[in-house]
């Protein structure tokens, strides 16, 4: 049925912004310099900003209240790939995951800014201008970074390697696919992954970087139908710490 | 009582930006639309800046509170995207206010936001258009940090969105 196939997209979406965006604000007080301090601080406010534009529009659908969505979910209801939920490691881990996560959400909300369900184009078509700041944050950085010293050549590479399967965990296909793409809802995971993969490929090779080759690799899939690390649940609990306290409470 | 909607607008230009005090709502760009129904319940729609904004919620208080505390009885403060802010909905008049603060105000920009326009910014202080972006993130959200070749001077830009 359609309307469980939007539900199941708004979920997937919603709940990978909400989650990478608290891994962002783990950020706050630690980042390495003060400006990308501010940078993972503001990119977490965004991403929180954008799950609750989602989660609203679940919220029209008949679903909770978005801070009910967000805050009472145990690990196993949450659709967010497991990508997001790692923990953020060095600098040099978060800023991959910055980078192979913002540059496939800006071809997403591209996609989703001409999708036939009217209200997820409205929010996409105003989303997709501010996560061209986001992008351009990666990019930079990876351009930067990707051709300076030898150790953050290596670092990054590293961490590339790494996350490079649980990025691609990102478009795990859900059940609902052929629908979602035949009603023109949304164009489907492979159709993004192929952009994104030649767009991410552009600025690998603007630097001293490799790409991993993913016909090897396979991906860390799962967190679509709510398979999720050890790490997912701790975070959660501690994002529900107020709100488990005093649900009235007002912060 | 009723209002007229130009009066309602006069009203809504009186609130200002909390972050910005020199900027009003009207002039932000974020009030899409005020109607006036025949039973003279008055609608204000207001659509955010950045989705993620706090000041939005304060901003849809002080409307509130400021059509109250004019003696509207019945009104609705609507928060939506369906006429979605961009930054070329700052009117001059806010542009203005902007530059008088000590903020670039962001360039209009024709249809597509491309990359050109997210990094370039007319220096505040010196007029100088020689700057560099030097983070995209700055103190708030609606923010990004630049430097003043020119002048040698760090300043804030109203982001282009």
């Amino acid at each position: 049925m359609k309307r469980e196939a939007i539900k199941d997209l708004l979920y997937k979406i919603a709940d990978d912004q909400l989650i990478l965006g608290h891994r962002n604000s783990e950020w706050t007080g630690l980042g390495p310099i003060l400006e990308e301090d501010i940078a993972f601080s503001s990119m977490a406010q965004d991403k929180i900003g954008h799950s609750l534009a989602f989660y609203t529009l679940l919220h029209d659908l008949g679903e909770p209240e978005p801070d009910i969505i967000a805050f009472s979910r145990s690990a196993s209801r949450f659709r967010n790939s497991q990508f997001t939920e790692l923990p953020n490691g060095e600098f040099d881990f978060s800023l991959i995951r910055h980078f192979l996560y913002d540059n496939a959400e800006a071809i997403r909300f591209e996609k989703l800014s001409t999708s036939s369900y009217a209200p997820i184009a409205k929010v996409a078509t105003k989303l997709k201008g501010e996560i061209k700041y986001h992008v351009l944050h990666a990019n930079t950085w990876l351009r930067n970074l990707g051709s300076s010293t030898e150790e953050a050549i290596t670092r990054l590479q590293n961490s590339l390697n790494t996350l490079m399967p649980y990025a691609l965990g990102m478009f795990e296909p859900s059940v609902h696919e052929q629908e979602l793409i035949a009603t023109g809802i949304y164009p489907g995971e492979e159709k993004i992954k192929a952009e994104w993969l030649t767009k991410i490929q552009q600025v690998v090779a603007q630097t001293e970087l490799t790409l991993p080759d993913i016909s090897s690799l396979p991906p860390m899939l799962g967190g679509r139908a709510g398979q999720h690390t050890k790490y997912l649940q701790p975070l959660l609990n501690e994002m529900a710490e107020v709100i488990k306290i005093d649900p009235t409470a007002e912060w | 009582m009723t209002l007229e909607k130009e009066a309602i607008l006069r009203l809504l230009e009186e609130v200002k930006d909390p972050e910005i005090p020199v900027l009003s709502l009207v002039d932000l760009g974020v009030i899409t639309a005020v109607d006036i129904a025949v039973d003279g319940h008055v609608t204000v729609n207001m659509t955010p800046t950045f989705a993620g904004c706090p000041a939005m919620d304060y901003m849809k208080k002080d409307v509130e509170q400021m059509l109250a505390r004019h003696g509207i009885s019945h009104f609705t403060v609507r928060m939506s995207f369906d006429d979605p802010w961009n930054s070329n909905k700052l009117t001059e008049k806010g542009r203005t206010a902007l530059k008088d603060f000590g903020l670039a105000p962001p360039p209009t920009y024709d249809l597509i936001l491309d990359l050109d326009i997210l990094e370039y910014a007319t220096c505040p202080n010196c007029q100088s258009t020689n700057t560099t972006m030097r983070s995209p993130f700055g103190p708030t959200l609606c923010r990004a940090l630049h430097f003043c070749n020119n002048c040698h001077q760090m300043f804030e830009q109203f982001k282009p969105l």
